[in-house]
């Protein structure tokens, strides 16, 4: 166990240096002028303007040769110091707590929401292939991959914040403004987690240490849960690790549609606005997010699955 | 008796529970950072923090913090005296002290004041004293930007940087989660009296379909700034308001009069005469009286022109000025002057939603007199970029012509001597400065028109930017709310003033 959290500390550390160094030189490659884009990013189009952007650059010193630049980022990391936004001011920390946050608020609720509906569809159908629950599940699975997120959002907001009017269209703050985007990126999860879940229920249902524990005479519920669940979880937990950071990374359309906060909506402003504190801050965040959750899923599998632990 | 005081109570915290329900404001605005120069029209719509002058719907000056001021007769020494009831939200008092702090920072950073000829501000008694190195009868215009918003000395951290707005207008930030909410409640010490709704909740919400939807579902009780093709299934809407106003902003053709496409002015009339201003407007904006006849809008008395030539489409007189600037059509329809195609990229932005759907429409428009048009949709400050670095040949921009009530400011900045980043581009001539310049150190209205009408004239026949169409503000209000103001200058937006209706 301390073999394997030591293994996961230094792969973060990895992870940061090397998504730090690559946001940076990217950020650098990339053409148009940044003192322009950070102006353009402060100041709006009305009051952007050429004199606007010769404050910033002295201000920021954005003149200073890269290397200069870059060892300082690198000495305020290793004092846990992500530096300050280039275009709001205030400490890349401080941003990230509000639009990390509300990410993974976002992306909690939503990955509950289709854990509850996925994989429960995905058992029904495994176990009784190609049966009427299997057909039904295809069948909505497939229509709610087809729609993209945000037509989906549209319609649900139409159903329950127009013509119901349960819930908001947008904002953020409360349960109620959580449930429309939770659901949206849910449902379009389920779809694929079901479908997931019901190939491992089935290839489970179909192998003969299932066949044996009916035989053997357990009540159905009982061959199910015993050895149906665990077995066919394996993949399902692994699939779900992916998810879970595609719900964190990748949700950008969702975000702006809800006017939700998000850490997606942060990154790609902060791309458009070149600023590079906020660039390396959020990609730094995201990559610890990512190893922190395959460590999650690898020991969740490791628990599920002995011939894992015997390996190692 | 018992249960008597227990309904008192049930009623007396159902009341604060009416009374608590905030006005829930829904705009496209983002908070990106809360210093004034970044932010503060935020603030300043919001009634959170105030200018010493503001500016009434119809543009007029009026007091704000400062309840009067005066001008020296050389036009040198302008006195601001502050009103004597005027509290910041930390109940220190708005000082002279406090008011020449702020100023001096917004004249040391990034918004209008910069363009002004000040020597120095400094605080008398309570009066603030700006004096300048030349007459500039705009000045009080140029102190209702946003970026000249009045804020007391606690918004300042230890290294001078405004770390949160304390500012003297009847709302008091509560909240602020950036870049998304702001929640303010009444100060409770405003000049001005008690607010009709005491917390108001800000939400900018970036996506225009997702503000109809919040106005629809009764979510928002204020939404600002709808798309034109929502506004007419809101008018529908029998539980809200549309209102719409003109506001001072321009979408035009800033082309490079310096490049050997656009250097003669022949061929910017041509462009113009290609344009189909009402198809435009009709088709994209949903609105046939947008078409801009000319660069100021009749909304914008003394500027605008009723008497002046129209703007209009005659795509034969733009191919008989094509022609006489020696342009003629290649095998392909292009024209060719020289060896060289009429092939030019226009590039624009999309901080508008409606900018690159005019950018087509143009691209379209302009091919049928042979012009061929590459459409780029970049980041705006490409359009500033490219202006200094000369290689802009046409860009589509969505010019604001009231950053200061006064339009002189902008003209002062876009058509001065060598053009600006959002204005004329290689277009000379003399004329036009020199009337700006006389027109900044001028007051008297009477006086004043003939020389605007002369700018008019020669921007209209000169064409160093060629007007496009004129905007609009739609605004939907829900119907539970009374009192709502549209203001087409954007400086303020009377929150205060508004009421729950019974």
């Amino acid at each position: 166990m301390r073999r394997f959290l030591l293994a996961r500390l230094a792969q973060a550390g990895l992870v940061a240096l090397v998504v730090g160094t690559l946001c940076f030189a990217l950020m650098r490659v990339l053409p148009g002028d940044a003192t322009m884009r950070i102006a353009a990013g402060r100041y709006g189009p009305d009051a952007m303007t050429g004199q606007a952007a010769e404050k910033v650059r002295l201000e920021l010193g954005l003149d200073r040769p890269w290397p200069a630049q870059f060892l300082d980022w690198l000495e305020n990391l290793v004092r846990f110091d992500l530096g300050h936004s280039l275009v709001t001011g205030a400490p890349v920390i401080e941003e990230l707590k509000v639009q990390l946050g509300a990410s993974l608020w976002l992306a909690a609720a939503a990955l509950l929401i289709s854990l509850a509906i996925g994989p429960v569809a995905g058992v029904l159908a495994g176990l009784r292939p190609n049966g009427w629950a299997d057909r039904l599940g295809l069948a909505t699975s497939v229509s709610l991959r087809a729609v993209p997120p945000f037509v989906l959002g549209l319609v649900l907001i139409l159903v329950f914040a127009i013509w119901l009017g349960w819930l908001p269209p947008a904002g953020f703050g409360t349960t109620r403004d959580l449930v429309l985007p939770a659901l949206t990126l849910a449902l379009g999860l389920a779809a694929v987690s079901s479908r997931v879940t019901r190939d491992a229920v089935a290839t489970v249902a179909k192998a003969p240490y299932f066949a044996f524990a009916r035989h053997k005479g357990l009540p159905e519920a009982v061959v199910v849960r015993r050895h149906g669940l665990r077995n066919a979880a394996i993949p399902v937990v692994s699939y779900l690790g992916l998810q879970a950071i595609y719900l964190v990374e990748g949700v950008v359309v969702v975000e702006s549609l809800f006017a939700y906060p998000g850490i997606g909506h942060a990154l790609v402003h902060a791309i458009v606005e070149r600023d590079i504190p906020m660039v390396q801050g959020t990609a730094l965040a995201m990559g610890l997010i990512f190893v922190a959750v395959t460590a999650c899923v690898d020991a969740a599998s490791a628990w599920l699955d002995p011939r894992l632990r015997s390996a190692r | 008796m018992r249960i008597a005081w227990f309904l008192a109570a049930a009623l007396a915290v159902l009341s604060t529970a009416v009374a608590a329900k905030p006005l829930k404001v829904v705009g496209p605005w983002e908070i990106a950072g809360i210093d004034p120069a970044q932010s503060g029209y935020v603030f300043s719509r919001l009634q959170v923090a105030e200018t010493l002058v503001t500016a009434d719907t119809s543009g007029r000056l009026v007091p704000a913090l400062a309840a009067a001021w005066s001008v020296s007769d050389d036009g040198l020494v302008w006195r601001f005296t502050l009103r004597p009831d005027a509290v910041f939200h930390d109940g220190t008092p708005v000082t002279a002290e406090a008011a020449t702090a702020s100023l001096e920072r917004a004249r040391a950073g990034v918004g209008v004041l910069t363009q002004v000829p000040i020597a120095g501000i400094a605080g008398d008694g309570r009066d603030v004293v700006i004096r300048l190195d030349e007459p500039f009868a705009a000045l009080p215009a140029y102190l209702v930007n946003f970026s000249a918003i009045i804020l007391a000395p606690s918004s300042y951290d230890d290294a001078g940087k405004v770390s949160r707005i304390v500012g003297s207008g009847p709302y008091k930030v509560k909240n602020l989660t950036p870049p998304l909410k702001l929640e303010l409640e009444a100060s409770r010490s405003w000049w001005g009296g008690e607010p009709g709704i005491a917390e108001v909740s800000y939400l900018a919400v970036g996506q225009g379909e997702t503000r109809a939807l919040m106005a629809e579902s009764g979510e928002a009780d204020l939404v600002f700034s709808m798309l034109p093709v929502s506004v007419e299934r809101l008018r529908r809407n029998s539980k809200l308001d549309v209102q719409i106003a003109t506001i001072p902003r321009t979408r035009i053709l800033k082309v490079n009069a310096g490049s050997p496409f656009f250097d003669d002015v022949k061929v910017r009339q041509a462009v113009s005469q290609a344009i189909d201003r009402a198809g435009i407007a009709k088709v994209i904006l949903r609105n046939p009286d947008l078409a801009a006849t000319q660069l100021f809008p009749p909304a914008l008395a003394g500027w605008h022109v009723p008497d002046l030539a129209p703007l209009g489409r005659d795509l034969e007189a733009a191919k008989r000025l094509l022609a006489e600037a020696g342009w003629k059509p290649g095998s392909d329809g292009i024209l060719e002057r020289d060896g060289r195609r009429f092939s030019v990229t226009l590039l624009t932005y999309a901080n508008w939603p409606e900018l690159p759907p005019i950018a087509t429409a143009l691209q379209a428009q302009l091919r049928e007199v042979g012009i061929e048009v590459k459409v780029s949709v970049g980041n705006s400050s490409e359009i500033p970029s490219r202006h200094r670095d000369g290689t802009l040949e046409m860009g589509l921009v969505s010019r604001l012509y009231s950053i200061v009530p006064d339009p002189i400011g902008t003209l002062l900045q876009d058509y001065g001597p060598g053009g600006s980043d959002w204005g004329a581009m290689g277009w000379s001539n003399e004329e036009l400065p020199a009337l700006v310049g006389r027109l900044v150190g001028m007051s008297d209205p009477g006086a004043r028109a003939p020389l605007q009408r002369r700018a008019v004239e020669i921007l209209q026949q000169e064409l160093p930017s060629i007007p496009v169409t004129w905007s609009e503000l739609a605004i939907v209000a829900s119907k539970r709310v009374t009192g709502v103001k549209v203001d087409p200058l954007e400086v303020n937006y009377g929150l205060a003033a508004i009421r729950w209706a019974e």
